[in-house]
């Protein structure tokens, strides 16, 4: 049946090749390499060398992905250089890659960008981008046939323009056990609409402890069919319109190219963009975001799944390698004294020489190393020119280039050692211990703005409460760091870094070595209690949600999440308003970016009516005054101003009885200021058409049942109401 | 020259990426490449022939090493580095016999050739002698198109030698050049119609009524089979489909669109169906100078059960596959691991290879080679474009097409270098 499919498949491509084939001459096909990650991921060996340039299974990881583009038919690449620029465009150029036939590399510079983001608006606004892209970042190893997806992209776009993004995803699925994908990157959740693949739901940051996801209610009234996948990776190689890039000039908060513009988009009901996915079967691809994942990549590079591109084929200047039985993969003038064992998947580079009775396994030895007598090496990347002693133990470790190890030093699972380290004589350095010459940067140096990518997650304040605790993370560590100057042993060179606190947690999930057993075994304990987690997860909850009770506290404890998303809701609309405010952005424009929000947090127009009032109210409060009648002034004004902006979200009496409740709350709770003053601006309100009397009548009506504590604002607002009801039946 | 390196990149680029497929369209873009090498290189004044054998074995030896699996890319440069050999031999031969016979009329030609060679016959023997390559047995007994093309190429140069045997060195030079490249035209015709020639003598050896056996998917097989078919002879063919790449399953949609009575079967299903072959007819990817063949994997499977069987086992080969080196020498990479995809779905596997767990190393291995090995003992006859052949006749047939001072083309000029 698979077969089956797949010749189908291929048919069909292969008849939409002969329908165009001139279409896809006409327009050679360009890419856009992102040379730098954005993270920090790969520190403190980043701070020395570009990412793209460290060696993965001894051939630097832009290798790669150079060598698939070129295989993959595209014509033009555009290198995007930011962090150590000169380092990858001096590799570049001595490297064969300029001297290519048919593949032409052209690299972009750039040292202010931070962000995938601002990348793509520079490479807009040099306008070198004509027509479908590929985009990639220079640490994606992959061998896919790009023409089967690019072919899709393209028939989808002749028939739909919004179709501006083709997403290469592949299955991987999670393990049992570790309840974690492969590659040490969160759990993905996606949504994918099965008969038209269309991208609908994107999550990679879910919540484990929480062990739910939300959904858009309306993502399954608008869908007929809907398939929601925890075993999909994705690739990080997407094939874009030139659309993209302008998107991401107009958006000019898109920062990330997943968290960012992948959600905004699968958000944006208003331009009605779409992102669509395409599943490789039987060829590899993979990203290398972080330790773990560079050692998952390294063995599946030697485990020949990325054929062709693997240590024994020479397919981008690499030395020659033989692959020996078990696979075993042997570079040139090797010396390798007779009693070392070296056992099964591990490279060994050229001219490195091994002392007798040293084991080596699951490792990967670069050029020109040496190594001791009785040195043990377990699951560990050795880079060039690295000196072990005898009697060293390391298992699973990076070690880079030009490393000193003294006689006995020994290295726990997940150290990482940067360029030129020395250790000491008999030195165990700690597991999960980071080493370089360099001294650990302060969290909050001035160009440590990289950190955006761990630090910003959507909401606003979500983030802040992250940025303070990094902070006090960020004091500490460099405390710490001064207190733990050169410890190394006798004759050591370096610093430890220390670990973050709050990075113990995510250590052992993104290091190089296996996840310990405690860690297994709380993990698939983990499992067992996900619905105990969950229920106390929502105790936990409305605790919290009662600190901000809204509109939807009636309801009870079963809408939590909704709750939850109103208070964030609430917020975003308040930062709206106050920007418009200050920008003076006219009415129109505000009510298109409630509206955006509205649809977003999947909100009623009321809960939008209460919103912009509360906000409008804020407004008002902060606004400088020194009386009650100076405030109510300042309301007055506020409310004249806006009221079109407060109107379009009245269109029923609810909405308009929901600005009163929500106002009365206010006065409870908030800003209690306006509590004299109830009435009058209720008043007010009236004068200005915003709310009718048959509102404020209903309004009376429900309170009459009410508790005393709840009356205050009605029996305020008395005479008011009274005047109303005289009112009326006069009319009538 | 820049452009010849720009060609010569280009072909190392794909060799390297493998992105050429099969043995044959390998060998005659090798073929095409160093005919332009040396059509290319400029000839100096003395020993042309050293500098044209310079020239294609440093090329050579690049795109042994671009892909060592492909076998036919070292077949090609050493039949190339023959042939050069050979026509500096004949010219010489003819220059010596020419100053010798300066009193012979000077219209040699084909038919008094054996006239002239018994009367500068030590001239001859001495020629011979210093080339290596002995007087082959197959000249000597028949006829064949190839063995024939040898001596009229050397008989037509020794002809124009004789008329222009007062000529200066740089003419001479020029015509080394252009019988080079005359006779590389020739070997480029014998590979692009390798599978016609082959393809000629199906009758011979399919027979009414039979049930011939193959694996995967061959070019030459298929020719060979509706071949016998075009001649009227009706027989049926089994098809093992040839895991894990399936190209059996290509071979028998091509066999049943040109009218052949097909059955497509499990590789491990051969063992069964043996027994009613009448034989079984193969490709192979090389075949080695001992008579063992590098073919698809699972011929040794298939071999196996037929000689279990005495089932004629037959490979088909076109003189470019035929390898002057040994199996067991360690210099020959004999095969090639492909990705595990093929034969597993990596997302359905993908928690087995979870590397966090556990002592860090995976506990699935997948291993993939693309070929076997098959002894020549289980081998009853090759059939080349040249005829049927014995496994132990093998060598003799490698000593007509190399000379022996080029079977380590790369150690020579890696020690050179």
């Amino acid at each position: 049946m698979g077969a089956q499919k797949k010749r189908a498949a291929a048919a069909t491509a292969a008849a939409r090749v002969s329908e165009d084939p001139d279409d896809l001459a006409r327009q050679p096909l360009q890419a856009i390499l992102l040379a730098d990650s954005f993270t920090t991921k790969f520190r403190p060996i980043t701070l020395e060398r570009p990412k793209v340039l460290l060696p993965l299974v001894n051939v630097p990881m832009i290798n790669y992905t150079l060598a698939w583009l070129e295989a993959a038919g595209v014509a033009e690449v555009f290198v995007f250089c930011c962090a150590h620029s000169k380092q990858v465009i001096d590799y570049l150029e001595n490297s064969e890659w300029f001297s290519q036939p048919n593949f032409t590399v052209k690299t972009i510079e750039s040292h202010n960008i931070i962000s995938a983001g601002d990348a793509l608006r520079l490479i807009y606004e040099q306008n070198v981008i004509h027509g479908d892209f590929v985009l990639i970042s220079g640490d994606t190893v992959s061998n896919m046939l790009l023409t089967q997806a690019l072919q899709e992209h393209k028939e989808r776009k002749k028939k739909d323009n919004n179709a501006v993004m083709t997403m290469i995803i592949k299955k991987s699925k999670p393990s049992p056990i570790t309840h974690q994908s492969r590659l040490g990157t969160d759990e993905l959740f996606m949504a994918i609409d099965p008969n038209t693949k269309q991208l609908l739901y994107y999550e990679d940051k879910a919540d484990h402890s929480k062990g739910t996801i939300c959904l858009d209610k309306m993502l399954l009234a608008e869908n007929p069919s809907i398939s929601l996948h925890n075993d999909k990776q994705d690739c990080y190689i997407d094939i874009c319109s030139p659309e993209v890039l302008s998107l991401f000039t107009d958006n000019f908060d898109y920062q990330h190219l997943r968290r960012h513009f992948v959600k905004g988009l699968l958000l944006d009901d208003i331009m009605g963009y779409k992102i669509f996915t395409h599943e490789i079967h039987s060829s590899y691809a993979a990203r290398i975001d972080n330790y773990r994942s560079y050692d998952i990549v390294s063995k599946d590079i030697i485990q020949r799944w990325t054929y062709p591109y693997v240590p024994d084929v020479k397919f981008c200047g690499n030395r020659a390698t033989k692959l020996e039985r078990r696979g075993m993969y042997r570079a040139s003038e090797i010396e390798q004294s007779r009693s070392a064992q070296v056992g099964s998947f591990t490279v060994i580079g050229c001219g490195t020489k091994i002392g007798s009775n040293s084991k080596i396994s699951d490792s990967v030895i670069g050029e020109g190393c040496t190594i001791g007598s009785n040195v043990l090496i377990e699951g560990s990347y050795l880079w060039d020119n690295v000196i072990i002693e005898d009697g060293c133990e390391l298992r699973h470790v990076i070690v880079c280039d030009g490393v000193i190890m003294k006689a006995g030093a020994v290295l726990k699972p997940g150290v990482v050692l940067s360029f030129k380290v020395v250790i000491g004589e008999r030195f165990v350095v700690p597991a999960y211990s980071k080493v370089s010459l360099l001294q650990q940067p302060t969290v909050h140096d001035s160009d440590e703005e990289l950190e955006y990518a761990d630090n910003s997650s959507g909401t606003v304040e979500f983030s802040s409460i992250q940025g303070t605790a990094d902070q006090s993370n960020g004091e500490m560590t460099s405390e710490s760091s001064e207190a733990h100057k050169p410890k190394l042993g006798t004759g050591g060179v370096g610093y430890i870094w220390s670990i973050c606190e709050g990075g113990q947690e995510e250590e052992w999930r993104h290091s190089v070595a296996p996840i310990p057993e405690d860690k297994l075994a709380e993990l698939s304990e983990a499992m067992d209690d996900d619905q105990e987690l969950v229920t106390q997860d929502r105790t936990a909850l409305s605790t919290s949600g009662e600190l901000i009770s809204d509109s939807n506290a009636s309801e009870g404890d079963d809408n939590e999440d909704s709750k939850d998303d109103s208070v964030y809701f609430e917020k975003e609309v308040e930062a709206t308003f106050l920007r418009a405010v200050e920008e003076n952005v006219k009415v129109d424009h505000v009510i298109l970016e409630v509206n955006s929000l509205r649809l977003s947090y999947n909100m009623t127009s009321a809960d939008c009516a209460g919103a912009v009032f509360y906000s409008m109210m804020k407004l008002a409060v902060k606004t400088p005054h020194s009386s009650a009648s100076e405030l109510q002034q300042n309301t007055a004004n506020i409310i004249t101003t806006w009221q079109k902006l407060l109107k379009s979200y009245l269109l029923e009496i609810d909405e308009e009885i929901e600005i009163i409740l929500k106002f009365e709350e206010m006065c409870l709770e908030s800003a209690k200021e306006f509590s004299p003053l109830f009435a009058r601006i209720l008043h007010i309100l009236y004068d200005k058409d915003i709310l009718q009397e048959d509102a404020i009548l209903r309004w009376a009506d429900e309170k009459e049942g009410a508790d005393e504590s709840d009356k205050v604002f009605v029996r305020q607002s008395e005479k008011f109401v009274q005047w109303l009801r005289e009112a009326s039946e006069e009319e009538d | 020259m820049p452009d010849t390196q720009a060609l010569v990149n280009d072909f190392l680029n794909k060799l390297k990426k493998r992105k050429i497929e099969g043995s044959q369209a390998t060998a005659r873009q090798t073929a095409e490449l160093l005919r332009s090498v040396i059509s290319q290189q400029r000839m100096p004044y003395t020993n042309q022939a050293g500098a044209l054998i310079d020239a294609v074995k440093a090329v050579g030896e690049q795109l042994i090493a671009a892909n060592p699996v492909e076998l036919a890319v070292g077949n090609i440069v050493r039949r190339v580095l023959h042939i050069i050999r050979e026509e500096d031999l004949s010219l010489t031969t003819a220059a010596i016999g020419g100053l010798n016979l300066s009193a012979v009329s000077d219209d040699e030609n084909d038919d008094d050739r054996d006239g002239d060679s018994t009367l500068s016959a030590a001239a001859v023997a001495a020629a011979a002698r210093s080339t290596l390559r002995p007087p082959s047995l197959q000249t000597l007994l028949e006829d064949t198109p190839v063995s024939a093309a040898v001596p009229q190429t050397s008989s037509s140069g020794g002809d124009s030698e004789g008329k222009s045997k007062s000529a200066d060195k740089s003419s001479r030079s020029r015509k080394l050049k252009h019988d080079v490249i005359e006779a590389v035209n020739e070997l480029i015709q014998d590979i692009v119609t390798c599978h016609e020639q082959i393809a000629e003598q199906a009758v011979e050896h399919i027979h009414q009524n039979e049930v011939i056996l193959t694996l995967g998917s061959s070019r030459t097989v298929l020719e060979f089979l509706f071949a016998a078919k075009e001649k009227k002879r009706s027989f049926r063919v089994f098809v093992a489909e040839g895991a894990p790449r399936y190209q059996g399953h290509l071979l028998a949609k091509e066999l049943v669109a040109r009218g052949l009575q097909t059955t497509l079967i499990t590789d491990s299903a051969v063992f069964a169906m043996i027994s009613r072959v009448n034989m079984v007819i193969v490709g192979a990817h090389a075949v080695m100078a001992n008579g063992g063949v590098i073919a698809p994997v699972g011929m040794n499977l298939v071999a196996l059960a037929a000689q279990k069987h005495a089932v004629p086992f037959v490979v088909l080969a076109g003189s470019h596959k035929l390898c002057p080196l040994y199996p067991h020498n360690p210099e020959v990479l004999l095969n090639e691991l492909r990705s595990p995809s093929e034969l597993l779905d990596f997302g359905e596997f993908s928690d087995c290879m979870d590397f966090g767990s556990g002592s860090g190393s995976p506990l699935l291995h997948v291993v993939n080679p693309a070929f076997d090995y098959v002894p020549p003992k289980l081998v009853s006859l090759f059939i080349t474009d040249t005829g049927g052949h014995n496994p132990s006749y093998m060598y003799r047939l490698i000593a007509d097409y190399y000379s022996a001072d080029d079977l380590v083309v790369q150690r020579r000029a890696t020690a050179g270098n």
